[in-house]
């Protein structure tokens, strides 16, 4: 849908191509594009009017850097300032006070239950006891889902239907101090910014409690309005950080900018699934590029690197080097990816502008999985190694063995040469610097 | 908090522009129809979440008409505008219930966006016109989402049918559209589970729902409601075209208007779909539905 930045750039700069210096005309063409592809990702139109005044001023009269064209300087910048502001390192989350409080705020519909329960199961696994808290009195059955997503995860929920939020979460900290949970956990109502009542409760919550941690569960979704109700919260409570939600889809999440720029909290997590243990920590460098469109390569290798096997990857890498990638190779690596998780997760993360088209309608199930297993350890030796013999005759007798149609395996077939298609490119893009950020450094890898 | 719906409707879409209101009163207040004008439009519809390529289509549309029809002043090329966006998201109409069978509407949605709140809302209207209505716990993965919609169908005086959590969707409405057969149901009101568009398998289970509501009662469902969050950005696109490519949507219902958000995003799926926006979502009470009025959305949009 969005062509990337990168390759807009490209395409407006082409003619300045091997400049020594950035000058005022390129940077202006340039900054057009910038701001109209931060607008798309939904930045706020103010928080993209105060960047590009800023990238303007850094980027007139820099020198081109001799492995750079005028337009992967200008998004070298770009992704340089944007992960500057967006907070360069990673935040972590702060339990101090005993027992320690993290509260939870948002607008109804961010996904303050599920992240409460995400980010306990992410602290129990590190070795703390959370308890969960429903203060959320006013959606209907919102207590019995905390409780029902505690249950499953197998954590304590502390609920009391019936009892005003204050006096919940007061318990909720006598019961922590009595049985040493923590941190205390509170999942406290969706409401809007505009209504007074609603955040003076929230206010009494926090002057009474003390809240190590005051979140601000932002929808990842969010548009323009980012700004207002981030910035509302902001002056009324006192945040300390946000977590950002259903970052999983195909959204660009300019929001977190726009946050980020209102607030100056840093951006603490990521919800990135709807399993309970789907909360990530936040990444603004992996932010600025998804932003800019460039894809999340960096999550992207770090999954790979904790799911595969350093020998088997080794021996793969030469393979896809020398181009002799074969169908059993291909069902091994479906099995490694398997395990990374879910396919579309993985490829969402490719740069949109590096995927081919017909991959990225590519459609991969788990039960497709299997299937494709099927068809593959039908085929003879032979045919795998070389699936340009497997003639009708042959796909017929491979399609009825595996229980499958012709139609199965001829799009396995297809799917199966784009692949090979993806990595030659990935091949290429490795040998133009892409190792740089497997290394860490702030390489600008990327078309 | 003693308003009327109106009222209330009315407050909510004030608060909406406030933070606009004084620039664009200078800015439609007589003066040229120059450059600055049309920028700061663009930057208001942006800013309204309509979306980058929706408002520059939108900004140049109106320089041309404003062109061919000669309009020198502000104010003026400014109602074209608000008559053009209207006219863009009007022509809902009340759905007509088949003779000797249930109206069947599916809400669908990402997660959030306020599917089962709007099912209870619609249920209390078409209670509230006397129609029997059964609504369908459609959604058997959110943990709670039937004790959710137990609560309101209650409230809303709705008869419910629901299963165990985690049962196929698709067989809750099977048994919902026999079961509003024999009980001689007027409107059976679906609620499902929030799905990103981009999840394949989801969005397979909601194809499944549609085939299978289509089976037992062929021609239904009647009505397919996208429901969008007013905050949403351009990510709206993205879920209007993969739901609708799942199940075709015939409607939208704009949620969370009360808020600061205006909800702009319903302009570029439009452009897209080419369906209207039906209701709008104006908060948390049973009542806090409302049908789309295009005029004022398009005035609120622009001011």
């Amino acid at each position: 849908m969005f062509a990337s930045l990168a390759e807009k750039l490209q395409n407006t700069l082409r003619r300045l191509r091997g400049k020594g210096k950035l000058s005022e005309k390129d940077v202006d063409l340039a900054l057009r594009e910038i701001r109209l592809a931060l607008l798309e990702a939904d930045v706020n139109f103010k928080v993209v009017k105060d960047f590009v005044v800023g990238i303007r001023e850094r980027a007139v009269g820099e020198e081109v850097r001799r492995s750079l064209t005028p337009g992967q300087q200008v998004v070298k910048i770009v992704h340089e300032e944007l992960t500057a502001l967006m907070g360069r390192e990673q935040s972590k989350i702060i339990l101090s006070g005993s027992p320690a409080v993290v509260m939870l705020a948002g607008l109804q519909g961010s996904g303050k239950t599920t992240t409460a329960v995400k980010l306990a199961v992410n602290l129990s696994r590190s070795g703390r006891k959370p308890l969960l808290v429903a203060a959320d009195t006013y959606r209907p059955g919102a207590a019995e889902q905390l409780q029902v997503l505690a249950d499953t995860a197998e954590l304590p929920c502390y609920r009391n239907d019936g009892a005003a939020p204050l006096q919940i979460c007061r318990e909720a900290v006598r019961l922590a101090e009595r049985e040493g949970y923590e941190p205390v956990i509170l999942d406290t109502a969706g409401r809007l910014h505009l209504d007074d009542a609603m955040m003076d409760e929230l206010k009494t919550i926090k002057a009474q409690l003390k809240p190590a941690e005051l979140l601000l569960v932002v929808d990842a979704m969010t548009g323009q309005d980012a700004v207002n109700a981030a910035s509302a919260f902001h002056e009324a409570l006192g945040l300390t950080g946000v977590i950002l939600t259903k970052l999983d889809g195909d959204v660009r999440g300019g929001a977190a900018l726009s946050v980020r720029t209102v607030t100056g909290c840093p951006i603490k997590f990521a919800g990135v699934g709807e399993k309970i243990d789907a909360l990530e920590p936040f990444h603004p460098e992996r932010m600025a590029s998804r932003i800019l469109g460039m894809g999340d390569l960096l999550t992207l290798i770090e999954k790979a690197e904790a799911g595969f096997d350093q020998e088997k990857a080794r021996q793969l890498e030469q393979k896809l080097r020398r181009q002799e990638f074969t169908l059993d190779d291909f069902l091994e690596q479906l099995q490694q990816v398997r395990q990374m998780g879910n396919m579309e997760d993985i490829l969402a993360m490719l740069p949109a502008a590096q995927v081919p088209k017909d991959l990225q309608r590519l459609q991969v199930d788990e039960k497709q999985f299997g299937r494709i297993e099927a068809l593959i350890t039908s085929m003879t030796p032979q045919e795998r190694n070389n699936p340009a013999i497997i003639n009708s005759s042959r796909r017929r007798r491979i399609a009825g063995g595996s229980g499958n149609t012709v139609q199965d395996l001829n799009r396995l077939l297809s799917q199966f040469s784009q692949m090979k298609k993806l990595f030659k490119q990935v091949g290429s893009m490795e040998k133009k610097g892409f190792k740089h950020i497997g290394k860490g450094k702030r390489g600008f890898p990327f078309f | 908090m003693n308003l009327s719906l109106v009222e209330r409707f009315k407050t909510g879409l004030a608060r909406s522009k406030e933070g606009f209101l004084r620039r664009l009163d200078h800015l439609f207040r007589g003066g040229e129809l120059d450059d600055e004008f049309y920028d700061d439009l663009e930057e208001t519809l942006i800013l309204g979440d309509v979306g980058v390529e929706a408002s520059l289509k939108l900004v140049e549309k109106l320089r041309l008409e404003s062109k061919r029809r000669k309009v020198r002043e502000r104010g003026q090329a400014r109602e074209i505008l608000v008559q053009e966006i209207a006219a863009l998201l009007a022509g809902a109409a009340e759905p007509v219930k088949p003779a000797g069978e249930p109206l069947v509407i599916l809400l669908v949605g990402v997660n959030g966006s306020g599917k089962t709140t709007t099912a209870a809302k619609l249920a209390h209207r078409y209670r509230q016109e006397g129609r029997e209505v059964l609504l369908v716990a459609g959604d058997t993965f959110r943990a709670a989402a039937v004790e959710q919609l137990q609560i309101w169908a209650e409230r809303a005086g709705a008869a419910l049918i629901k299963q165990q959590p985690g049962s196929d969707p698709s067989a809750v409405f099977f048994d919902a559209l026999q079961a509003a057969r024999a009980r001689h149901i007027d409107v059976v009101i679906g609620d499902t589970a929030g799905r990103l568009h981009t999840r394949t398998n989801l969005m397979e289970e909601l194809k499944k729902i549609n085939r299978v509501i289509d089976r037992v009662q062929p021609g239904a469902p009647h009505c397919v409601l996208l429901v969008i969050d007013a905050t949403t950005g351009h990510n709206g696109i993205a879920q209007a075209l993969h739901f609708n490519e799942a199940v075709p949507v015939t409607g939208l219902v704009l949620t969370k208007l009360d808020g600061t958000a205006r909800g702009g995003i319903v302009v570029g799926i439009q452009d897209i779909l080419k369906v209207p926006v039906c209701y709008v979502g104006i908060g948390e009470k049973i009542g806090d539905l409302l049908p789309f009025a295009a005029d004022d959305f398009a005035r609120a949009l622009l001011a």
